[in-house]
């Protein structure tokens, strides 16, 4: 089936400043904050709806789409 | 939509803490708060919940921002989250601390009078006289205290809102002092982790 890939938040952990802005306006609780260092996504659940992305403000999260 | 839980109307609590200091300087005080919970909770809880969870100022910047649209929502410079200028800002913050610190020192053993202005990003005075009123019988020490603080407090809510209305409503949080400080005991604490994510 050549159905859409599958699309996921993705952080660059090193420049986040762990604000958990992200955290809030996740609808599925898919994103965390790691021990207070960086977020963390749940890429299993995840389903790449960009609202994290679009909140961040440091504009460190992207939506990738799985390689496979 | 998410259930709203009673720490998501902090937002409340900062807005009206900065209107009291309109009205009765001393309840800048109160401000110690926003400083000892964060790191009381970096300190011995090892995150940053508060940012996370229950910070006013954020949740104040992003109702402003997303709610009421006054946020242009375009990305941060790239300088502004650099590492350096977040340690930078921190450590002129600290700084300003510390000299807001013996001011008040100053005031405390005699050396200086008691100035009722409020200094607006570490510059402007503007007089505020008007919000001291009720300190009769405080040592002056406690009055210079809490105009020091309220600039600081003030000084920082001004910057986050002009960088709120700039780029995202929550950009006050990538340079925010609190917030860098927090996040360097986090990474203190579990620094096995960081190591293995550099």
């Amino acid at each position: 089936m050549g159905g859409r890939k599958k699309r996921f938040a993705s952080v660059l952990d090193r420049e986040c400043v762990a604000c958990g802005s992200c955290v809030k306006v996740c609808p599925i609780n898919a994103i965390s904050v790691y021990k207070g260092l960086f977020a963390v996504v749940n890429t299993e659940k995840c389903v790449g709806c960009g609202k994290c992305s679009k909140t961040c403000p440091a504009s460190i999260i992207t939506i990738k789409e799985a390689a496979e | 939509m998410k259930k709203k839980k009673w720490y998501d109307y902090l937002w409340i609590v900062s807005a009206t803490y900065l209107l009291l200091g309109f009205f009765n300087i001393l309840f800048a005080w109160i401000g110690l708060l926003c400083f000892f919970i964060p790191l009381l909770i970096a300190i011995f809880g090892g995150d940053k919940l508060y940012c996370n969870r229950f910070c006013g100022r954020g949740q104040l910047f992003d109702l402003l921002g997303n709610k009421l649209h006054l946020s242009r929502q375009k990305d941060i410079p790239r300088f502004l989250r650099s590492k350096w200028f977040r340690y930078g800002f921190l450590i002129f913050f600290f700084i300003m601390f510390f000299q807001m610190l013996f001011n008040t020192y100053l005031v405390f053993s005699g050396a200086s009078s008691l100035r009722e202005v409020v200094k607006l990003i570490w510059t402007f005075k503007l007089p505020w006289h008007w919000a001291n009123q009720y300190s009769s019988g405080v040592a002056p020490w406690v009055q210079q205290f809490a105009f020091g603080f309220y600039s600081v407090m003030l000084t920082s809510t001004v910057l986050g809102l002009v960088t709120m209305g700039l780029f995202k409503p929550r950009s006050w949080c990538v340079y925010c002092p609190m917030g860098t400080m927090t996040q360097l005991i986090c990474k203190g604490k579990h620094r096995k982790v960081h190591g293995n994510c550099k």
